[in-house]
């Protein structure tokens, strides 16, 4: 069966996908992937449903091998991939044979973001609990055992339905800029009428920084106090979303991630735009972040918006990099190239007579692009 | 519980893709029935927009699929509901209560704080008990954690402080008391409730639908049992043939 052996699971990998929704009355959390978006995208550059599981590694230092030919993608944060010691683009659809190992060590700097999504083609196929396979540590619930990735587990990859060609990368104007100063815009509420004029200046008025306290339940942040009038910053628990703001008593808020409890006890300024929830998801300890006032409308505007451009997506084509492309003979009728896709190398044999404009080469039974361009010297 | 009208709720924007209705701020169980009302009344209304209904203590928080729905044709359909269902009259004084049966062996290994609350209390341990078990307790709301439920309606005579340092690990099934508060530990946990019991029952299965013993919304009531019983009963849990014992009672 087709598997990614953990080698290192790093400080934190675990399975995720969109989360479990329709238990939180039952006090069950969402959980799923903390940047939604990196998901989704990772699915579709493989040939998975929007929805698939994969991995999530946190910072860096994870390992893993494939255990049979895969095609796969990583999203998120950039923690240097490598095939093999050999570095691969973010964004793009790659191709491994049995035997590769992928890692990603560490965030290239200070902007790469915090979380990456190792994606394969057919996904990650652990049991479902409660209709999904997200892992909620706190809860032992989905991914492996209910825990996070160790060392030597065999994270199983369910079958192949859609093949899909390597070479395809995500338009860059749809590729998450993580990192610099993050802007969140916000929906006002529920709480909101718990905050004087005062209070709301400093809240969108402020930069603050993310704190090294936060973890997949929440996004804390430290800056200038946020007071509810009259310090009333505890409440009779209701229900939360994701990408609400608390404001507990010492003023210093706190966004809601992914495996956030389903009630809380504090006063919620307001919430989140979806689709800058990503961003907050990925901001590292240090990285700053501001709010700023958005309508319900606008924001449920833009994540419909998001929503039909990942069901339209049309990935970029991508031509083996005229850097990585080496011609190493001819006999005759065909040419012989090597070629780098996805880390590895591969040799194509491409006919003499389509010396111009395209053609295909079949590698590992994939059929890939080829724009041969004239008046390179062979 | 109060009669007659009560005010009409406030619904309020959480987010681009969810609204709370909010019926009040207390903890309070003529409160916590409308929650349960209105999230019956949403639930069989069925106009496919709604994704999930959370009820808490005092409000109902509605996500919707920002596709098929707007907050404002949402609020509109809330509103709707709330004054054709009448959730703002408080009729729910013949609807029976379900009350819910778990079985606890109180003291020694499996409540090891018994004795302290005892001590705290100033009464025995065997008064703790009958106190304890002679209360049917509201399950306000569940969260949390899976299936933790939040009680209301503990004898304030047996209250008592959380531990100064709380323990590493709780087994699964603690019943412990916090301040005013009682409550079940679903899962081993680190917590600083005292604790004074356990119950062999299971609060979270993940392959059962649903996934809890016992709906938010109903009562349970604590019935001590010996240290025998209870292993009778873990034997059932583990052959799945165990079913909480369920009464119907008017309130």
């Amino acid at each position: 069966m087709a598997a990614l052996r953990v080698i290192s699971p790093g400080p934190l990998s675990t399975v995720q996908d969109l989360g479990r929704p329709g238990y939180q009355r039952f006090g069950v959390s969402v959980s799923g992937a903390a940047d939604r978006y990196a998901l989704r995208l990772g699915n579709l550059l493989v040939g998975n449903d929007q929805r698939g599981a994969a991995i999530e590694v946190t910072i860096g230092g994870a390992e893993f091998e494939f255990t049979e030919d895969s095609i796969f993608a990583i999203t998120g944060a950039d923690l240097s991939p490598a095939l093999n010691r050999a570095s691969i683009p973010l964004w793009e659809t790659l191709n491994a044979v049995a035997g590769d190992h992928l890692s990603l060590p560490s965030p290239v700097g200070p902007d790469a973001g915090l979380r990456a999504y190792v994606i394969v083609s057919g996904g990650i196929d652990t049991p479902q609990a409660l209709g999904s396979r997200s892992t909620h540590v706190g809860a032992q619930l989905g991914g492996v055992d209910g825990r996070a990735l160790s060392l030597d587990d065999e994270v199983p990859i369910g079958p192949l339905t859609d093949p899909v060609t390597p070479g395809r990368r995500v338009p860059e104007d749809m590729i998450p800029r993580y990192g610099g100063e993050i802007v969140a815009r916000v929906v006002p509420g529920p709480q909101d009428d718990k905050f004087d004029q005062d209070a709301v200046n400093i809240f969108y008025g402020s930069t603050f920084t993310v704190s090294d306290k936060s973890d997949r339940m929440g996004c804390r942040l430290e800056g200038p106090e946020v007071p509810a009038t009259d310090a009333a910053h505890d409440i009779v628990s209701d229900g939360v979303v994701t990408g609400a703001i608390q404001i507990p008593g010492d003023g210093q808020p706190i966004i809601l991630l992914a495996d956030r409890q389903t009630t809380g006890g504090y006063v919620k300024i307001g919430v989140i735009a979806s689709v800058d929830l990503a961003l907050v998801a990925q901001a590292s300890p240090g990285a700053r972040l501001r709010f700023e006032q958005i309508t319900v409308e606008d924001a449920s505007e833009l994540a419909r918006d998001r929503m039909a451009a990942l069901r339209n997506m049309i990935f970029d084509t991508l031509d083996a990099r005229s850097g990585d492309t080496r011609s190493v003979g001819s006999d005759g009728e065909r040419w012989q190239y090597d070629i780098r896709i996805g880390g590895a190398n591969y040799q194509v044999d491409v006919d003499a007579d389509a010396l111009e404009g395209h053609s295909t080469a079949v590698v590992n039974g994939i059929e890939y692009n080829i724009q041969v361009v004239p008046g390179e010297s062979f | 519980m109060t009669t007659g009208n009560q005010p009409a709720p406030r619904i309020l924007t959480c987010g681009e893709d969810a609204l709370v209705v909010e019926f009040g701020h207390a903890v309070d169980p003529a409160i916590n029935d409308r929650v349960y009302a209105l999230a019956e009344v949403v639930g069989s209304a069925n106009n496919g927009s709604v994704i999930e209904l959370v009820p808490t203590y005092r409000s109902l928080l509605v996500q919707y699929d920002i596709e098929q729905s707007t907050a404002a044709d949402m609020t509109t359909f809330l509103k709707d509901l709330i004054s054709t269902a009448d959730i703002t009259q408080d009729k729910n004084e013949n609807v029976p209560r379900q009350i819910y049966e778990l079985p606890v062996t109180y003291g020694g290994e499996h409540g090891e704080d018994l004795q302290d609350v005892a001590d705290h209390a100033g009464m025995s341990t065997d008064q703790v008990i009958a106190i304890h078990s002679g209360t049917e307790y509201r399950v306000f709301m569940l969260g949390f954690a899976p299936g933790f439920p939040y009680l209301g309606g503990m004898d304030e005579r047996i209250a008592t402080p959380r531990l100064a340092s709380p323990r590493v690990r709780v087994p699964a099934g603690s019943v412990g008391i916090a301040e005013t508060q009682t409550g079940v530990y679903p899962m081993a946990s680190p917590g600083g409730w005292r604790l004074i019991g356990n119950t062999p029952v299971s609060l979270f299965d993940p392959s059962l639908e649903p996934p809890v013993p016992f709906l938010p919304g109903s009562f349970i009531r604590f019935v001590p049992v010996s240290s025998e019983q209870a292993g009778e009963v873990v034997n059932q849990v583990a052959a799945g043939t165990y079913i909480v014992q369920m009464t119907e009672q008017n309130s």
